[in-house]
């Protein structure tokens, strides 16, 4: 009795797998005689960076859609892309399994993934295979130190930021004595490793460095801590979701520091969940600001018509779209093999920030904006670091 | 000292957090011996219908401090209902199966209730409106608020409130004949389907109570909060002895502790070889000396050596 | 008998066991079972050609790590399938043996310990292996040893803390001395390669193309092949029955002259060992190992495969392996057309539908087969003598 029970699960199993495998089909786009190219989109869409992922997701699909609405023709024929989005659920096992299927579903580039942990297995796959990945936002040195010829991204990776991160907040801030904690997050624990080694540079004293995990909301604990070494200035290397919360202890145990953070919480998530705590904090973003660039103001007003208020890197997935068309386009092909080597050398006006790679893949330049909450909204004070 | 003395009331402040949840454990397993796995969801639910029934009331208008303790009183019903439904669906037809049956479809019912909330209050955190002005107090040149106040109070109320329900009332002599004998119970005319009913909805309505005073005290709420708050709870139950109702506030509270003059000291104590990114390893650490030297928790009852 | 003797006594009765499982084959007769493996082996080489043919090589690599899963099921099974001890930590041995290959197989060493090898160590994976399952038995122990005296849900809290424990270190040890590399996570690490061929690199066999994600499911399949092997020889052994006698009633085992105490700790030790040499398998594979493919969902699911399929019945673990590491994909893949088909559009997000489903299922299959899906025999009739008694 339980064997045909089995036997009816195996088929039914079997009924679901071959149901799924019938590629989707193809739009009109192909009939009409237009080059369908797919460009995969991958990023955590459930799990609690979801709210990033999807962010990521609308910001490609804008890019594609955009592209599409121009009728861009590469090797005389008109082309159609097509987004493909994958969840990786910021697992790096999952990541390689979503990418061997981008591969076979003959992707021509692959826009992500989101978090480090899943961008550095996933690049092996698309190495191995030859395909163009742009990271919109993983930004773990390692990511680009793999040695492969595929990986690439656009925005500027922990090193950079951690460097600008660190000298404006013992030059421009005049932080004396520094506290950090980190998340244990690869983002986190990277970004925070450099700030402290830029801080201690520049001539600032790291007096505390304590440690939280990415799904905790009680920090009274370390930051109890932290106030014991009477810093005057606290670097938190982590994200929104736990950086807002963190401010609000901040003030609730009288600890009156300066407040600093990376691309994690330059997000309006992090002024909701911090409330009035969030005034006068600091965060910085690679990149420089949005209405200070050409198409950027028109891109955010579009952004939030169509979808909602940008979270974190669509305009960089926005980016990362482009440079890939720019590089076929410069290649005059959509064959990953033939615009791959364009792609090092390729010049991009973006909205984030003039684009061009350095050897490894790294973004040349790495400005990096820093920002403010003024009156409850996120004010660019300045950008640093665009000339070196 | 006053650092200490912060530390301390950092500790209490989260400990009792632990124990408002580990309370609601502890009654379930007290009663059927099964871990209720989805509990965290449950107060997770509370704490978003809160939410919700909160921003639908001030934005007709109605002052905070009706609209508090109506949706309060509403989320609360809703998690009894819904505390109910999933002993119905999930627990009552497995309880003669295989002991691990029932952790499996508490495993199930977690994933579904994380996910259904997910689709319902979206991906993003929420911001718990600030209704009270939250005042704090100096104590020795520590800061305590309102509302952590009110969180300790909270517990140590609803924990004398349990006792009081299980040991004097008719309802809490038919639940220590549940838990005592389930067969003898029946035989005795007490209507078991009923009372574990019962302790399904008790639970449910102080997981409400627990999903607002969390929200309320880090001023957010996630589909994703009550994962970790459960796991901590259920380890906070099982060391002050998984059953017992003083033992979850005491295993709450030295839970709450342990973490945070571990995460705390322990920096300086070694010289900066362990620190706080150690703290659960601390409070994993407490909790298995404990079960070694005394495997059935703190204030465990000893159970007979066939359970 | 003295310890000394009976640990001997052990190691011989393990070697005794697994050599009668090959002296079986001497008196061979070919039967209709015989016949029914062999189309099912036949069956089971084809099949990454098959998937790769009909769904994708993104198939073949999710069959791959089904495979993993697989093992890692059966490893689980012998500590509660067999001897009844709930494990909920058990995802920490898996890491222990990838680490196990991140550190000696990939450049990484040269980074801690730069004076002593410049380029990394770079040990062959067959020289891993045997070290990563000693060293995985050995914290099988290490966990064992303090929870002899617990039971049930006790024993599972302290389970899931020492898997919660091995993560937090590998999470953190990248300081003082950069040991793990800490949420970096390891890359590099070396591929896999059997009699001087790399598995990484498509490789032709007697004319046959075979792209690397194949060659790991032929690897896979040969060490899940072991495992099961292993697996059965065990559960019909003296010690499996011992196993047994213990998760039935301790005391009674106890009095009937079985060491409950070596007994609990070899089941411990074979079954982290099975996770160890998974997670070689799994850093190899991956080229990249971090902390976040160690956390405690994962040691939830390997449980939930036990359970679901069958608790001490090898095949129904098995079952339960392949079914949850390939549900989730499947539902991946046809959430969206199949709402396509019914309401011509996407109603609902499929990747939140997909996890409600996978919940939803668990829940009915747990109501429906208490026992799993396929139940040992020994269960199934205890479950059914059960319903007069308490």
């Amino acid at each position: 009795m339980s064997f045909r029970f089995v036997k009816s699960l195996l088929l039914a199993a079997l009924v679901l797998m071959l149901a799924s495998c019938g590629k989707s089909a193809t739009d009109q786009a192909a009939a009409s005689g237009d080059r369908v190219v797919r460009i995969g989109a991958v990023a955590p869409l459930t799990g609690p960076q979801a709210h990033l992922g999807k962010d990521n997701e609308n910001g490609t699909r804008m890019a594609i859609d955009d592209a599409n609405a121009k009728g861009i023709v590469i090797g005389g024929r008109k082309i159609h892309f097509e987004l493909i989005s994958e969840d990786d659920q910021a697992d790096p096992k999952t990541a390689t399994i979503v990418a061997q299927k981008l591969v076979d579903n003959e992707v021509a580039g692959v826009i992500g993934h989101l978090n480090s942990g899943t961008t550095i297995p996933a690049a092996k796959i698309y190495s191995d295979n030859g395909i163009a990945q742009i990271s919109p936002s993983a930004t773990a040195v390692s990511f680009t130190k793999q040695g492969f010829k595929t990986a690439f991204r656009v925005m500027a990776n922990d090193a950079q930021q951690g460097q600008a991160l660190g000298e404006y907040a013992v030059k421009n801030l005049g932080a004396k004595k520094i506290a950090v904690i980190d998340d244990r997050t690869a983002y986190g624990q990277g970004l925070a490793d450099e700030f402290i080694k830029a801080a201690k540079a520049a001539g600032g004293e790291i007096v505390a460095h304590e440690y939280t995990s990415d799904k905790s909301v009680d920090f009274t604990a370390v930051l109890t801590a932290v106030k014991g070494k009477q810093p005057d200035l606290l670097f938190y290397g982590g994200m929104d979701a736990q950086g807002g919360p963190m401010a609000r202890q901040l003030k609730a145990l009288a600890l009156n520091v300066k407040f600093i953070m990376g691309d994690g919480g330059y997000t309006p998530e992090f002024v909701k969940l911090a409330g009035v705590a969030a005034e006068g904090a600091y965060a910085s973003l690679p990149g420089v600001p949005l209405d200070k660039m050409p198409g950027g103001k028109a891109f955010a007003e579009r952004f939030v018509a169509k979808y909602q208020p940008i979270q974190l890197y669509a305009p960089y997935c926005y980016d990362a779209v482009n440079v890939m068309i720019a590089a076929m386009q410069k290649a005059d092909s959509v064959e990953p093999a033939k615009y791959l080597p364009a792609l090092p050398n390729i010049s991009h006006e973006g909205i984030t920030a003039r684009i061009q790679f350095d050897g490894n893949g790294d973004l040349k330049g790495g400005a990096v904006t820093l920002y403010q909450v003024r009156q409850g909204k996120w004010q660019p004070l300045e950008t640093v670091g665009a000339d070196k | 000292m006053e650092i200490f003395l912060q530390q301390i009331i950092n500790g209490l402040v989260q400990g009792s957090v632990y124990a408002l949840v580990a309370l609601g454990y502890t009654m379930v397993y007290g009663i059927l011996g099964l871990i209720n796995f989805a509990h965290g969801e449950v107060v997770m639910v509370g704490a978003m219908l809160v939410l919700s029934a909160l921003t639908a009331m001030l934005g007709l208008g109605v002052p905070p401090l009706l609209a508090l303790p109506v949706s309060l009183l509403l989320a609360m019903a809703g998690c009894m209902l819904l505390g109910y439904g999933i002993e119905r669906v999930a627990y009552r037809p497995l309880r003669h199966a295989p002991r691990l049956a029932p952790l499996i479809t508490a495993i199930g019912v977690s994933i579904v209730l994380q996910n259904l909330a997910m689709m319902i209050w979206g991906r993003e955190y929420h911001a718990f409106p600030q209704l009270i002005n939250n005042q704090p107090h100096h104590i020795g040149g520590a800061i305590i608020n309102d509302i952590q106040i009110i969180i300790v109070i909270m517990a140590v109320m609803i924990m004398t409130g349990l006792m009081a329900v299980v040991h004097r009332t008719r309802l809490g002599r038919a639940m220590r004949a549940v838990a005592e004998n389930q067969h003898a119970a029946q035989l005795m005319g007490v209507d078991i389907n009923r009372v574990i009913s019962i302790t399904f909805m008790l639970g449910s309505a102080l997981a409400a109570i627990a999903g607002l005073m969390v929200s309320a005290n880090y001023g957010l709420a996630h589909y994703y909060m009550g994962f970790m708050l459960g796991l901590k709870a259920f380890t906070a139950a099982v060391l002050g002895g998984i059953g017992n109702l003083r033992g979850a506030m005491l295993g709450g509270l030295l839970l709450g502790l342990i973490e945070s003059l571990g995460a705390g000291y322990i920096g300086d104590l070694t010289g900066g070889f362990l620190g706080s990114q150690y703290q659960d390893v601390f409070a994993f650490f407490v909790l298995i000396a404990v079960l070694v030297l005394r495997p059935s928790g703190l204030l465990g009852e000893r159970l007979a050596e066939r359970a | 008998m003295s310890r000394h003797s009976l640990c001997g006594s052990f190691c011989f009765e393990l070697l005794a066991t697994l050599l009668r499982g090959f002296c079986t084959v001497k008196n061979f007769k070919f039967t209709r079972q015989h016949l029914l493996f062999s189309l099912m082996l036949v069956a089971v080489l084809l099949l990454p050609f098959v998937t790769d043919a009909l769904l994708g090589r993104g198939w073949v690599r999710i069959v791959d790590f089904a495979m993993l899963y697989i093992m890692l099921a059966l490893g689980l099974n012998i500590v509660v399938g067999y001897a009844g001890l709930l494990d909920l930590g058990y995802i920490a041995f898996f890491a222990v043996g990838a680490y196990c290959y991140a550190l000696t197989g990939s450049p990484h060493l040269a980074l801690a310990f730069p004076m002593l090898f410049p380029d990394g160590l770079h040990l062959s994976f067959w020289l891993v292996v045997p070290l990563a399952a000693l060293l995985a038995g050995g914290f099988g122990v290490l966990l064992g040893a303090p929870t002899l005296r617990l039971r049930g849900d006790y024993l599972a809290i302290v389970t899931l803390g020492f898997g919660e424990i091995i993560r937090i270190f590998m999470n953190n040890l990248n300081a003082p001395v950069n040991l793990t590399n800490g949420p970096q996570g390891i890359s590099r690490i070396d591929p896999i390669s059997v009699a001087g061929v790399s598995l990484n690199a498509t490789q032709d066999v007697f004319g046959i193309t075979l792209p690397s994600v194949h060659l790991y499911f032929y690897l896979f399949l040969g060490f899940a092949a072991l495992v099961v092997f292993v697996s059965h020889r065990l559960e019909k052994s003296r010690i499996g029955r011992a196993w047994m006698a213990i998760r039935e009633d301790e005391i009674a085992a106890a009095s009937m002259g079985i060491n409950t105490r070596n007994l609990k700790l070899l089941a411990f030790a074979m079954g982290a060992m099975f996770g160890g040499v998974s997670g070689t398998l799994f850093a190899g594979f991956q080229g990249f190992v971090s902390p976040e493919s160690f956390s405690l969902m994962e040691s939830i699911m390997v449980l939930c495969m036990v359970v679901l399929g069958g608790m001490g019945n090898i095949y129904g673990v098995i079952l339960g392996g392949l079914l949850l590491a390939l549900l989730p994909e499947i539902l991946r893949h046809s959430v969206v057309p199949l709402q396509q088909a019914l309401f011509g559009k996407t109603l609902i997000d499929p990747e939140s539908l997909r996890m409600l489903l996978f919940g939803t299922a668990l829940i009915v299959v747990m109501l429906y087969r208490p026992a799993g899906l396929w139940p040992s025999r020994v269960r199934r009739r205890e479950l059914e003598s059960d319903e007069t008694t308490v």
